[in-house]
């Protein structure tokens, strides 16, 4: 029942779509934290040396450096692991970035479970919880390698503070190359009348495997990839609960303060319906990533599941 | 446009015509904080001649184009320190000087720390340990740009406990920031107690020069001894320069020299009167 898909790498995508933007934007400049071959951008490194700046793991100051640049009208993107881009710097991107609304990109790769081996202290569970609840910035999580690289494009071309969730791990292309992706504008995957489900990242391809499996049941599952959290689609949450009765959150992140709170805050304040949320509990360990995935419960069947137990709890 | 690099510098102030601006701009700083009724007198006070020595003598800028992209950056990093900062970017022309009385107040452009919606900052402030890297971005961008603007960036010393500091010093002498000085507000006071009860900074001298840095030192109220020491910074610029300069909390103000108890509360009714007697 689960679709197979092309596998590609969201992190190797975007090193090679900034190069493509390297004569196109002359303000971009890369700043890495000695992590430059794991996030790609020593792709970048290694072309425009003059437009690159390495600052070693010291996260506070990587920051700090992209801030002052990017108030004197450069575009510095910003790239490390998630859990040391966001978590280690978070004031200096609270102070600097968000409270200045500073034209600061932060791509983080190594998101969530799905970094795998090196556990639970690699695994940025929190990234989007945290970033968030930083007013200024505009957060995206791409759902595939195809959205990646134009999530990446609209960053580069959109005033203002940007943060970019990406992953360790290849993930599945749920997209053709032709989509168009619309900041702010969630992208229906899938028409369904029964439940809405909700996913961003690795999760709306593991979504659509779940419908597949609803339909066989008879369920059918309107699937909705929120690539953007920030400022999330509204309309398209509302739609959803309005038109379909009951909604699913399905997330490669802890419960609270991602897509799931997101959703329900919106469902809560504009068309109350059951809401069944699909995401980590807690802290994982170290395995490989598609074993993480089975043990956390991000899998096709967990997503079928909440969702017809949404669709029990209409009234 | 104002400063002693700016070929077209209007007037050139004398150093008695700094000190008695010195003097004016002290009794500023304790009115703005006194009608606020809170802030961070020690600081400012401390402050007080590194920045008039840099808005007066050594920096170019222009009060009417706030952004022009040649100016000289400054980056107040202790930003709790901003009475003495408001006092100079007022008197250098930024907004007019009743604009002071707003302080701390609502729906005032001069806020209780610094932040880039006051004509003239260039940079949000309040958590320490940020305007150095912010700075050394400054500084890179200057470069990227092929201008050939300089970027001082002032520090507290209390404000040098934090780990950010250095990093950025380390990183700002990797990348030879040579465009860049930082000076150190050297007044010995941090928010609870002295320096040396708090965290043990010396020899500070020395931090700085292992980790890359061309380091003066100088009195911090010294008019004189602090321009010469500007003008060193300009010559033979290779590496980062660090300017540690040695200051009194407070000073001007008998009561609150040396008083760890002035770093941030405002003067009563009492103490206001007699700190504007002694800046008579």
């Amino acid at each position: 029942m689960v679709a197979q898909r092309k596998m590609a790498s969201t992190r190797q995508t975007y090193g090679e779509t900034l190069l493509d933007m390297a004569d196109s934007f002359p303000d971009i400049v890369v700043l890495g934290g000695d992590l430059n071959v794991s996030v790609f951008t020593h792709l970048w490194r290694d072309k425009y040396p003059e437009r690159f700046f390495d600052f070693g793991p010291a996260e506070q100051n990587l920051v700090g450096v992209g801030a002052g640049l990017a108030a004197n009208g450069k575009i510095p993107f910003v790239s490390t692991f998630s859990v040391f881009g966001v978590g280690r710097p978070f004031d200096q991107l609270r102070v600097l970035v968000s409270q200045g609304n500073l034209n600061m990109k932060l791509v983080c790769t190594h998101a969530g479970i799905l970094t795998g081996e090196d556990g639970m202290s690699a695994h940025g569970i929190e990234d989007l919880s945290l970033i968030c609840s930083l007013p200024a910035f505009t957060v995206v999580s791409p759902a595939d390698s195809v959205e990646t690289v134009q999530a990446i494009k609209t960053a580069a071309s959109t005033e203002g503070p940007f943060y970019i969730r990406l992953s360790r791990a290849a993930t599945p292309v749920v997209h053709e190359e032709d989509y168009r992706f619309q900041l702010g504008k969630a992208e229906v995957m899938r028409e369904g009348s029964d439940v809405t489900i909700f996913a961003t990242g690795v999760m709306v391809s593991v979504s659509l495997d779940a419908a597949d499996m609803l339909a066989a049941q008879g369920v059918e599952a309107r699937v909705v990839n929120i690539h953007t959290l920030k400022p999330v689609d509204e309309e398209a949450i509302v739609a959803g609960a309005r038109e379909t009765g009951a909604v699913v959150s399905a997330e490669e992140h802890y419960f609270h303060g991602g897509l799931g709170s997101i959703v329900a805050q919106v469902v809560g304040q504009n068309q109350p319906v059951p809401v069944e949320m699909v995401a980590l509990q807690g802290y994982s360990e170290s395995a490989r990533a598609e074993e993480l995935m089975v043990k956390c419960g991000l899998t096709p069947e967990k997503v079928k599941d909440a969702a017809l137990k949404a669709v029990a709890r209409k009234k | 446009m104002i400063g002693g690099r700016a070929p077209t510098a209007g007037h050139t102030y004398s150093v008695p015509e700094l000190q008695a601006m010195a003097k004016e701009l002290r009794r500023d700083i304790i009115q703005t904080i006194y009608t606020a009724g809170s802030g961070h007198p020690g600081g400012s006070l401390s402050e007080l001649e590194i920045l008039i020595s840099l808005y007066f003598r050594v920096m170019r800028y222009d009060p009417e184009n706030p952004g022009w992209a040649d100016r000289d950056r400054f980056i107040l990093s202790k930003g709790h320190a901003s009475p003495g900062f408001y006092a100079v970017l007022s008197r250098a022309g930024y907004f007019p000087r009743e604009e002071l009385a707003t302080y701390r107040q609502l729906n005032s452009r001069i806020q209780g720390h610094a932040h880039p919606m006051t004509p003239g900052v260039e940079m949000n402030s309040g958590s320490l340990g940020m305007g150095l890297s912010f700075a050394l971005g400054c500084a890179l961008a200057a470069r990227l740009d092929g201008k050939d603007y300089m970027v001082y960036a002032l520090l507290g010393d209390g404000e040098c406990d934090e780990g950010e500091i250095w990093e950025a010093a380390m990183s700002a002498a990797h990348h030879k920031a040579t465009n860049l000085v930082a000076i150190v507000d050297r007044n010995r006071i941090q928010n609870d107690r002295f320096t040396d009860d708090v965290m043990t900074l010396d020899p500070l001298d020395r931090k700085w020069r292992d980790f890359g840095w061309r380091v003066f030192e100088t009195d911090g109220h010294d008019l004189p001894a602090l321009l010469d020491t500007f003008e060193k910074t300009q010559r033979r610029r290779t590496r980062p320069t660090v300017i540690i300069a040695h200051t009194v909390k407070g000073k001007g103000v008998s009561f609150m020299e040396n008083n760890p108890g002035f770093h941030g509360r405002a003067p009563n009714a009492d103490e206001y009167q007699k700190a504007l007697e002694e800046l008579a």
